[in-house]
């Protein structure tokens, strides 16, 4: 089990910029951080993402044959920053 | 953020099981300490496999380095460790990141606590804090098994000399003769000692496998540190 | 597309290719696939249930499913994710000894795990001898990263199928997505069709 670091590159596939800063609310109990501090689960047939705090799935990822299923309904939030100086870093 | 290929100059064994390897890379746009790249390998006949590594080299060094481990049964860190060559070219893109970053003007005091291979990000921070002219004051802990699988030991003892900086290590399996460092895994009074007592509101920056960095924040919290001043990352296995 | 010079990736098993279904490669490690923190619970604590549209619902506490009689069976197993490992062995109770005797109306199983995950089956894939509750694999004890203490075995399905850490059936009259089918992958997963994801 690793942390929201992990998937920061694809992150990027996704979003077009590196969310690990992003803060993420859980839809479940409210405990909101920053992607990088979640739970991240890689080894397996999608990526899952989980709330640190009650397990809950926050978001998954499967990649079919070269696009990416991205379900992030277990997040009620997930709000990036936008300046100039975050993007500068990816 | 596009792949691109960079050149193999040189390679280093650190440890039995680690190497590092410096890179010649066109066109790189620089990093910040803390940083990783993605690591893509394709074998003749598609095959591709695909891993994350920190950039153990400070953002004005002339080569790209990247630390690895070889763990078992990993195809791609034997790959790095064992096969590759200079002159090889190695796939990659980056730098990826914005959380786990330290730069000078993010001021400290630093506390950097590694675990086994989560030294190679810090390892760039405290480089880049160093050359920067930073008087930014830093103390690392480093935690190992044994003294041989110790990464960069000379370049961190050198350090520690080095005014304002401050290096100890750990050992968790062996107590060498003569050993002046500390023998036993990271508990709450090892970084109580180590780090500066909450008032101070360090910085502090955990990474290494995911139980180290765990018991190292959740004793971090215990003693009352600010969550919002302590950056994790966990380092371990993403094969499938 | 930049070829890696010297690199294979992990070491790939020569097999019969009549055993490797399309897609696949052999390995003779056994990775560990997660979606989640690996469940740890007692012998004590752990009970299997049968539950749903049968007559009596049932339930068996740890001594009274290892009491059940058993198989030892040598199958082949595929990963969704490109892996197949053969000759794998594992001792179980086959889940045709768990529903004898009961009468249902079911058409589909839904397995539930500690954990929260879910795989759902049509039951005739899971009856007729096509699938096992196993808990030893080699001969020990299930490691609980594999599934430990008990995992559904079906090995003419993807693996996503053999679901770990499982505690209870829910035969039911309906189908009800699993936690991969409801993320896109394919609602039954034959490996010999390459059913991967939805759609296929």
């Amino acid at each position: 089990m690793l942390d929201g670091n992990a998937i920061a590159g694809l992150t990027v596939d996704i979003f077009g910029v590196d969310m690990t800063v992003a803060v993420a609310t859980c839809a479940r109990c409210g405990s909101h951080g920053p992607l990088a501090e979640t739970a991240v689960y890689m080894r397996g047939p999608g990526v899952v993402v989980r709330c640190r705090h009650c397990d809950a799935v926050l978001a998954v990822v499967v990649e079919r044959r070269g696009v990416y299923c991205v379900d992030l309904s277990g997040l009620s939030a997930l709000e990036a920053v936008t300046d100039e100086e975050s993007r500068i870093s990816t | 953020m596009n792949w691109r290929v960079g050149i193999v100059v040189d390679l280093r064994a650190e440890t039995d099981r680690v190497a590092s390897i410096a890179l010649r890379l066109a066109g790189w746009p620089g990093h910040r300490a803390g940083q990783h790249v993605d690591v893509r390998l394709t074998a003749e006949d598609g095959y591709q496999a695909q891993r994350s590594y920190s950039i153990a080299s400070a953002p004005d060094d002339a080569e790209l380095v990247l630390t690895v481990e070889r763990i078992e049964d990993g195809e791609v860190s034997s790959y790095l460790v064992d096969e590759l060559r200079p002159d090889d070219e190695l796939e990659l893109r980056g730098p990826i990141g914005g959380y786990f970053v330290w730069e000078q003007s993010l001021g400290g005091p630093l506390v950097l606590l590694a675990g086994g291979s989560g030294i190679a990000p810090l390892r760039a921070m405290l480089r880049h804090r160093l050359r920067s002219g930073s008087a930014v004051p830093v103390r690392l802990l480093y935690s190992a098994r044994s003294q041989s699988e110790l990464i960069y030991r000379d370049e961190l003892a050198d350090a520690g000399r080095r005014g304002g900086v401050d290096v100890r290590f750990t050992l968790t399996r062996e107590r060498p003769d003569g050993w002046q460092g500390y023998d036993r895994r990271i508990d709450r009074e090892l970084i109580a000692e180590v780090a500066w007592p909450p008032a101070e509101r360090p910085l502090v920056y955990i990474c290494g496998p995911t139980a180290f960095v765990e018991t190292a924040a959740d004793a971090l919290l215990a003693l009352g540190h600010d969550p919002g001043r302590i950056r994790t990352e966990r380092f371990g296995p993403t094969g499938g | 597309m930049h070829i890696s010079r010297g690199f294979h990736g992990r070491h790939r098993e020569q097999a019969d290719p009549g055993r490797v279904p399309p897609g696949q490669y052999v390995t003779s490690d056994f990775p560990v696939l997660s979606a989640g923190p690996t469940p740890r619970v007692s012998a004590e604590q752990w009970t299997l249930s049968l539950v749903g549209e049968l007559d009596q619902p049932r339930s068996w506490s740890w001594d009274e499913f290892r009491a059940l009689p058993r198989e030892d069976i040598t199958v082949d197993i595929h990963c969704v994710t490109k892996w197949s490992k053969l000759d794998t062995a594992w001792t179980g109770i086959s889940v045709d000894t768990l529903l004898e005797g009961t009468d249902t109306p079911a058409l589909h199983v839904l397995a539930h795990c500690d954990g929260g995950y879910t795989t759902n089956l049509p039951l005739e894939d899971v009856t007729g001898g096509r699938a096992w509750v196993a808990y030893a694999y080699d001969g020990e004890p299930l490691d609980p990263e594999h599934g430990g203490p008990a995992r559904l075995l079906v090995p003419h399905l993807y693996f996503w199928k053999s679901a770990k850490w499982l505690r209870a059936l829910e035969l039911r009259l309906d189908d009800e997505p699993g936690f991969w089918e409801s993320y896109g992958y394919h609602n039954y997963g034959d490996p010999w069709r390459e059913q991967r994801y939805d759609g296929d």
